[in-house]
This record gives structure tokens, C-alpha cells and sequence, in this order.
């Protein structure tokens, strides 16, 4: 069974590399383009490992984040900070609002997948 | 899609970012104070940078990210945003889009000056806020590579198929593990046994679960983390490995790494072994219920490791309560959701379409358009009475036609914004290398017009606000003794007005120097030393073809084209200019264009046999000379007096060398047509057809530029028309002959 990914990210040209580079490791890919819109999709499409930016407008990571974990039904599902916000005070924010890990960008195609294959079953 | 297309996107997306940016920092530097506007500019920076590092943009790169860490600072509050520091940005935010382009299409940048900005910015970061100094940007040149701080944090490396040799692992070291997870870990979607599992990978391990804490099951909390588990792995990686394993969950669990000794484990530990088969979290059966899996894990774990009999009861009203607490979180989810719905439902949607797309389907309604006239024309032709149900389905077509093509054309509208942001990074450049402070005020920049009058419109309007930065707005000083703010104004305007989009360029400069222009047209034969030509004709004068006002030439806009080259494009573009100024006050540049090029409104006349079209926008009124109101003027030059005013009579057969003499007016139409220099003409065509929407059919596309000729369209007969170019031949009627016209045209 194909695993599927939500993805979040406000960047057309990240968002595209997500696609490609998800689809090529063989899995299912849902985008949104910020957290409203994750948090929207979240809804029926019952994601594997979301996959999140930080800086997007309406909603950002954090905030994201954060709904996804008072989700009921969708709070234990991992999430990975995709971001170039490296310090650790940034990293420090994401986990507080429940991110399960992180990979910085510009991300390498591997490593994205080897931290979604990390966190998932 | 490959990564060819992924940049081309990533390209097209910095442009986007860069207008944000660009009108953001405007916004800041009229003292907008929004956070949103200042997190705006944040992640339009930000964003280029995450793609750049994408594509091993290094220098693009490097700049964004010191421009970002300034960014930062104002964002924390830690830089004050003055019009200093605004300034430093905005000429930032060029070198970014200089950068951009670079990356995209090859060539150079003025190194010096991007340096030049990264120390400014960096003194802005650094300066203002010593505090930052730690987090300030390394020492970047230029062309640094990717920002040590980004690799500081990145993943560890992490390599599976350096494992598969697990033989060689098993003669490593032995190390004990002790791993006990806190329920804060399974609260942020980390999985104790996965965590476990990535370990397996690392060698031979063998593992005891720790149940000691267990509750049974009534007493358990589904969220309560329980389990600990000590593991003895034997490997040849390092601790530092080991460690990198629990790296997305260390502050959520108590992890000890050691080295063993070699002595056996002991044996009398309070612990009962858990078979861990590492097959069940290959799918299936792992994947669980998306409820909470720690309730799943430990009710596996309780089945096998506690008492089953005792627990059959409790399992029952454990479930009761996981499915009543189910049903309440569906009706929470579902609140969310329609909340979230309409939070979303006011978001503009829009999608991106290849203008080759548009393009076509405008052709093919077009072709539409034309298709449709004709079959109307015949089925006139064939059923005189208008009455039959084919005549009455047609006018509903007809209406349906126009409808769509109002439709597609309505697809190619853009608003003006980007040409207009274009142009303060003009005024910003031009007023810097001038001397001059000066101000640009846009209005009216989501006023929307064709694409591909917005694609033209943005040379001649480029050299216009050149050349009111460098002529029309006076130095600081001068403005000074004038009584003047030191800082000019430039004012641009957008609007629709009965059909097209006017555009003003309004300065508060000295306005013209008629004086000199006319001093200077006089020594450039443009006119008769004694002509005698009002304060409006000779402001319009600067439009001549071979006028340059600047004394000398200057860098900016003195490059050999004049107004005349701006008249010429704007003509092209079937739109008209003009000028008004007062002394001391400033000038008004007046455009007006048509919203698009592919249709036009038009009169279609007959001249000597010819079916053309004359532009309606062009045409003032129409009428019928009478014999009494003509008057011959000169060898071949007539007058038509109109209302008690004369107006030269043209004869459009005889300019476009339809016949060789004249017509005789009052056997045919006139055609009261405006013309640039603001005098009207009376056009003479020897019969009016009627009025319709015609499409542009490109004659210079199709043909070659004909004089006095616009462009060509089809008629519903089928019939090729010619569409009148009124200006070239108001134009050819004051003597310039029509060859004259074309050389301009040419080299214009």
C-alpha cells in the first residue's frame, strides 16, 4: 500500500520538488499551500507523515502544527518541519507545537526520505 | 516534470516574490506599520532563498540570506524600519531581482554595489542590535556558498544500505541502551517502536521491554507512555550513531547510551522478555486505527504480558469509552472542518494558464466572431423578412459569440501593478544618480487591461518617468528657493474611462520651459521663427520627431530617442497622447489605450469601391456635407465649416491613392475625426456601411506595413477590410506624405 504525504508549503517551487521528488520514492502526495489549507485537506485525506514549511501566510507552521495535534482523529500522525529556519530556537518552537522532526532545506531528495521512512511505520 | 520545469517555476515564483517584496517595502516606507506587511516581505525573501539553495543558486543565495537576516531583525522589532534603513532595502530588493535574473538568463552583477549592500545590511543587523551579533551572518562574500548556519542543524546523514551487512556489525561494540519514552513523545507522532526498529538496523541487538508499570487495562490512561525498554546492541558505529537514531525524540524520552562491559547482561532483572517481531511493522498490521497508537501498542502488549483472563472485562469497558470519546471527536473534527471552510472560502482561487493557451482560444473566438457574421449575412441574404426560426437562433448565437469573447478577453486582463511597481525602482535608480529626492505615488494599479498592452506599455512609460525624474522634477535646491517641498512627486494613475484605460503621469516639477522648447524647435527647423503657436501647442511640440529638450545629454534620458519614439509606441499600441503643463506647477502626461488589441469597435465606410474600417474611438461625430459649407482653399485644400468653425476636409480615396482626384463631397460622408495633436479633421468616405465589432487580423504579420493603413480584419462576407490608421492619414493631410510616415514608423 502506498503511504500517503500531506504536504504543506507556500512556495510553488518547493512545492513542485516535493511532488517530484515524493512521487519518484513511490508515494502518494496531498499539497496544501498553508496551514488553513493543510489543516482543510487534513480532513479526509488521512495522511501517513505530513510534511510542513514554517513561513506561509494566513496560517504558518507553528500554527499548523499546533492544530493538527488538537485534531482528535489526526493528532498522532508525525510531522516533519521542512524549513530553512535552522536555528534552535525555531526548531525548539516546532517541536514544542508537536513537530515529530525536522529536515532543513534546501532539502536532499535522500534525506527527505529517509526521515519520512523514520517516522513511519 | 523534471527540474528543468521545477526552476523554470521556482523563476517565475522570485518575480511574484519580488513584486511582493518591492510593494511591501513600499508600503513600510509610507509607514505601514502591519505586521502581515513586514512578515510578507520576510517570506518573499525568504522564500527565494529556500528555492535558490534548491538549485545551488550560492550567490542568490548568499544575498537573500543576509537581506533575510535584517529582515529578521525588523521583523522582531529589533530594527527599527526608518526611511534609511527602508532605502538600504528597497536597493536591496534590486540587487535581488539583479541576482534573479542573473541566475536565470547568465550575465554579470555589479559585484561592487551587491557588496557594497551586504555590508549595509549587515550594519543595519549588527549595528542596531548587538545582540544579534551571534546570530548574525558569517563574513559573506558574495559568492559564499550555502550558509554554515543552515548545515549546523541539518539531519544527520543517514544511510541504510551502509547497514546491510549485519555479519561484519555483530564483531562491534556492544552497548547498553536504556530508552524510556515519555508520553510527550507518542503526544508529537514519534513511535517508541520505530524508534526501535531504525536501531535493529544498526546491529545485532536483542531487546527487553520493561512492563513493570503497566496498569491494567480500566486504570489506563491511553495516552500515558508505560513502557521502557533496555537494549543491548552490538555494532561497529559509534555512540554519536546510536544517539542520531532517538535525534527527533531526545527531549521526549531519558536515553542513555553506554558502552558495555564485556561481561554477560544480567540475568535476575525484574523484566520479562517481549517477543519483538520487527515483520509486524512492515504494514498492515501495524498500521493502526488512526486513533492514538499507544492505546493499540499497549493493549498488544497488555494481551500478551498480562493476565488475559482478568482483563477481558475491563477491555470491554475501555472500549466503551474509546468509542464514546470516538464520537465526540468526530463532532468536534466536523466543526473544525466547517469552520476552516469558511475561513478559506473568501481566498481568491486562480490557476495558471500558458499565455500560448489564451492566445489560441482568443484566435479561435475570433475566428468565432467572423464565422458567425457571415453565416448571419447569408441567411439575410436568403430570408428577406428576418423571421425565421434560423434568423431568430442566429441573434441568439450573436449575443452568445459576444459573450464569450467578452469572456476570453476578460481571461487576458492583467492589472497594470507590475509595470507600475517597475517604475519606482526607475525613479529610485534615475533620482539617485541625478541627486534628487523623489517620491513616487502610484494609483489605480489594479486597473486591468490586456496583456499585451501591458507588455508595451512598460518601454514608453519607462522613458517617460525617466524623463520626468531628470527634466521635470528640479534639484532639491532649486525646489527649495521655489518654495517647494525638496522632495518631487511623481504621480501615476490608472483608470478606465468609456472603453479605454487612461493613464496620467503627473509631476510637480517646473513644468515645460516653453521658451526653450520653443527656442529649440525654432533652431531645430521644426517651426517658422515667427509662428505664432499657443502655450498648447507648444508644449506638444516636445512630442516632435528630433526634439530634445536637455541642453546637454544626459546619461539618463538623453539616449538618442525623445518623446517622439514614446508618441510612436503609444500610437502603435492604437493609443494617443498628450501634454499639459503649468510653469512652476509640473507637467501631466495624458495616455489613453485601448483595453486590448485584438478587437476594435469600428465604422465600416466604403471609399472608391474599398470597404474599410475606421476606428470608432477615433471618430467624434458624422455628417452629411452640404454644398454651402465647403470651402476651397488653396490649390486643392477644402474646408468644411462646421458650427461656425473651419476644419480642413481630407479625402481618404485620394490620400490612400484610391482614385486621382478628388471626390465630390457632398456626394459622400464626413467622418469628424480627432487626431493626436488634439485638431480635428472632417474625413471624406463616400458611404457608411455600418458599425461593428471587427477582429484584428495583423497586416505586418500577415503582409507588410501598408502607410495609413492600422491592420485588417475579415468582414462577414469574407472579404478582407482595411483598417484606417486616422492619424497616419490626418498626418499624410498636413503634407507629410504617407512614405514619410512609414520611414518614421520604421525607425520609431
Amino acid at each position: 500500500m502506498k503511504k500517503k504525504v500531506l504536504t504543506v508549503d507556500d512556495s510553488r517551487t518547493i512545492r513542485n520538488m516535493l511532488l517530484v521528488t515524493l512521487n519518484n520514492a513511490g508515494f502518494e502526495t496531498v499539497q496544501a499551500e498553508d496551514g488553513i489549507e493543510g489543516l482543510e485537506i487534513l480532513e479526509g485525506c488521512n495522511p501517513d507523515v505530513i510534511v510542513t514549511d514554517i513561513n506561509m501566510p494566513r496560517l504558518d507552521g507553528f500554527g499548523f502544527i499546533e492544530g493538527v495535534r488538537r485534531n482528535e482523529k489526526y493528532r498522532a500522525v508525525p510531522i516533519l518541519v521542512l524549513t530553512t529556519e535552522s536555528d534552535a530556537e525555531k526548531k525548539n518552537r516546532a517541536r514544542q507545537a508537536g513537530a515529530t522532526g525536522w529536515i532543513v532545506k534546501p532539502f536532499d531528495p535522500a534525506k527527505l526520505i529517509d526521515a519520512i521512512e523514520r517516522v513511519t511505520a | 516534470m523534471d527540474m528543468n520545469e521545477i526552476k523554470e517555476i521556482f523563476f517565475q515564483e522570485c518575480e511574484e516574490q519580488l513584486a511582493e517584496l518591492e510593494s511591501g517595502l513600499l508600503k513600510l516606507n509610507d509607514g505601514d506599520r502591519d505586521p502581515e506587511t513586514v512578515n510578507a516581505v520576510f517570506r518573499a525573501v525568504h522564500s527565494i532563498k529556500g528555492g535558490a539553495g534548491a538549485f545551488g543558486l550560492d550567490d542568490l543565495v548568499a544575498f537573500a540570506h543576509v537581506f533575510e537576516t535584517t529582515l529578521d531583525c525588523v521583523r522582531s522589532n529589533r530594527l527599527e524600519p526608518t526611511q534609511d534603513v527602508l532605502k538600504v532595502m528597497l536597493k536591496s530588493a534590486d540587487v535581488l531581482a539583479d541576482l534573479t535574473k542573473v541566475a536565470r538568463d547568465g550575465g554579470y552583477v555589479d559585484d561592487a554595489r551587491s557588496r557594497g549592500l551586504v555590508k549595509e545590511l549587515e550594519a543595519l543587523a549588527n549595528g542596531n542590535v548587538p545582540a544579534a551579533a551571534s546570530k548574525a551572518p558569517e563574513p559573506v562574500s558574495v559568492a559564499a556558498t550555502a550558509p554554515a548556519d543552515d548545515d549546523g542543524f541539518q539531519p544527520i546523514p543517514f544511510s541504510f544500505d551502509a547497514f546491510d551487512d549485519e555479519d561484519d556489525a555483530a564483531k562491534g561494540q556492544t552497548y547498553e541502551i536504556s530508552f524510556r519514552p515519555r508520553r510527550e513523545l507518542y503526544g508529537k507522532g514519534n513511535e517508541a517502536a520505530l524508534l526501535l526498529r531504525d536501531l535493529t538496523r544498526l546491529g545485532e541487538m536483542s531487546i527487553i521491554c520493561d512492563t513493570g508499570t503497566l496498569p491494567v487495562l480500566d486504570q489506563m490512561d491511553p495516552e500515558q507512555s508505560y513502557f521502557s525498554w533496555k537494549i543491548s546492541l552490538t555494532t561497529e558505529k559509534t555512540q554519536d550513531d546510536i544517539r542520531s537514531v532517538f535525534e527527533f525524540a531526545e527531549w521526549d524520552c531519558d536515553l542513555e547510551v553506554k558502552a558495555a562491559e564485556p561481561a554477560s547482561p544480567p540475568e535476575d532483572l525484574p523484566m520479562v522478555p517481549v517477543a519483538f517481531d520487527l515483520s509486524a511493522l512492515d504494514d498492515g498490521p501495524f498500521n493502526i486505527e488512526p486513533v492514538q497508537p499507544a492505546v493499540d501498542e499497549a493493549v498488544a502488549a497488555d494481551v500478551e504480558a498480562t493476565d488475559v483472563a482478568t482483563g477481558i472485562a475491563n477491555m470491554a469497558a475501555a472500549a466503551a469509552r474509546v468509542e464514546k470519546k470516538e464520537a465526540a471527536s468526530a463532532a468536534a473534527t466536523a466543526t473544525v472542518a466547517a469552520q476552516n471552510a469558511a475561513a478559506t472560502s473568501t481566498a481568491g482561487q486562480t490557476i495558471r494558464v500558458d499565455l500560448d493557451r489564451v492566445d489560441r482560444l482568443i484566435n479561435l473566438v475570433g475566428e468565432l466572431v467572423i464565422n458567425q457574421a457571415m453565416l448571419s449575412q447569408s441567411v439575410i441574404e436568403n430570408d428577406a423578412s428576418g423571421t425565421s426560426a434560423v434568423n431568430m437562433g442566429l441573434e441568439e448565437l450573436q449575443q452568445l459569440t459576444r459573450e464569450i469573447q467578452d469572456s476570453v478577453m476578460a481571461i487576458r486582463a492583467q492589472p497594470v501593478k507590475p509595470v507600475f511597481q517597475r517604475m519606482s525602482r526607475i525613479v529610485r535608480e534615475v533620482a539617485d544618480m541625478v541627486g534628487k529626492s523623489i517620491r513616487l505615488v502610484t494609483e489605480g494599479e489594479n486597473t486591468e487591461v490586456d496583456k499585451t498592452v501591458i507588455d508595451k506599455l512598460a518601454e514608453p512609460l519607462t522613458h517617460m518617468i525617466r524623463n520626468a525624474v531628470d527634466h521635470g522634477i528640479e534639484t532639491p535646491e532649486k525646489r527649495l528657493a521655489a518654495g517647494k517641498d525638496p522632495e518631487g512627486t511623481i504621480k501615476l494613475t490608472a483608470k478606465h474611462r468609456s472603453g479605454r484605460i487612461l493613464i496620467e503621469l503627473v509631476d510637480d516639477g517646473a513644468g515645460i520651459n516653453r521658451e526653450r522648447v520653443r527656442q529649440k524647435a525654432i533652431d531645430n527647423e521644426l517651426i517658422a521663427p515667427d509662428s505664432n503657436l499657443s502655450d498648447e501647442e507648444i508644449d506638444n511640440l516636445i512630442f516632435a520627431p528630433g526634439f530634445s529638450t536637455a541642453d546637454k545629454i544626459s546619461d539618463i534620458s538623453g539616449r538618442g530617442v525623445g518623446m517622439d519614439v514614446v508618441k510612436r509606441s503609444i500610437q502603435a499600441l492604437g493609443g494617443r497622447i498628450s501634454i499639459s503643463s503649468k510653469p512652476g506647477h509640473g507637467s501631466v502626461f495624458t495616455m489613453s489605450l485601448p483595453l486590448t488589441l485584438a478587437v476594435l469597435d469600428g465604422m465600416v465606410v466604403t471609399v472608391a469601391g474599398q470597404t474599410l474600417v475606421v476606428p470608432l474611438t477615433a471618430i467624434v461625430e458624422t455628417l452629411q456635407p452640404e454644398a454651402a459649407a465647403i470651402h476651397s482653399f488653396g490649390s486643392n485644400q477644402r474646408l468644411i465649416s462646421i458650427r461656425n468653425s473651419f476644419c480642413p476636409l481630407v479625402d481618404v480615396g485620394r490620400i490612400l491613392n484610391f482614385r486621382a482626384t478628388q471626390a465630390n463631397p457632398v456626394e459622400g460622408v464626413a467622418l469628424l475625426v480627432e487626431s493626436e495633436g488634439g485638431g480635428q479633421r472632417a474625413l471624406m468616405v463616400d458611404a457608411i456601411q455600418g458599425q461593428r465589432q471587427v477582429v484584428i487580423k495583423s497586416l505586418e504579420a500577415n503582409y507588410t506595413h501598408v502607410p495609413g493603413i492600422a491592420a485588417a480584419t475579415i468582414l462577414g462576407d469574407g472579404r478582407v477590410a482595411l483598417i484606417l490608421d486616422v492619424d497616419a492619414v490626418v498626418g499624410a493631410s498636413r503634407g507629410q506624405s504617407l512614405k514619410a510616415e512609414m520611414s518614421l514608423a520604421a525607425t520609431g
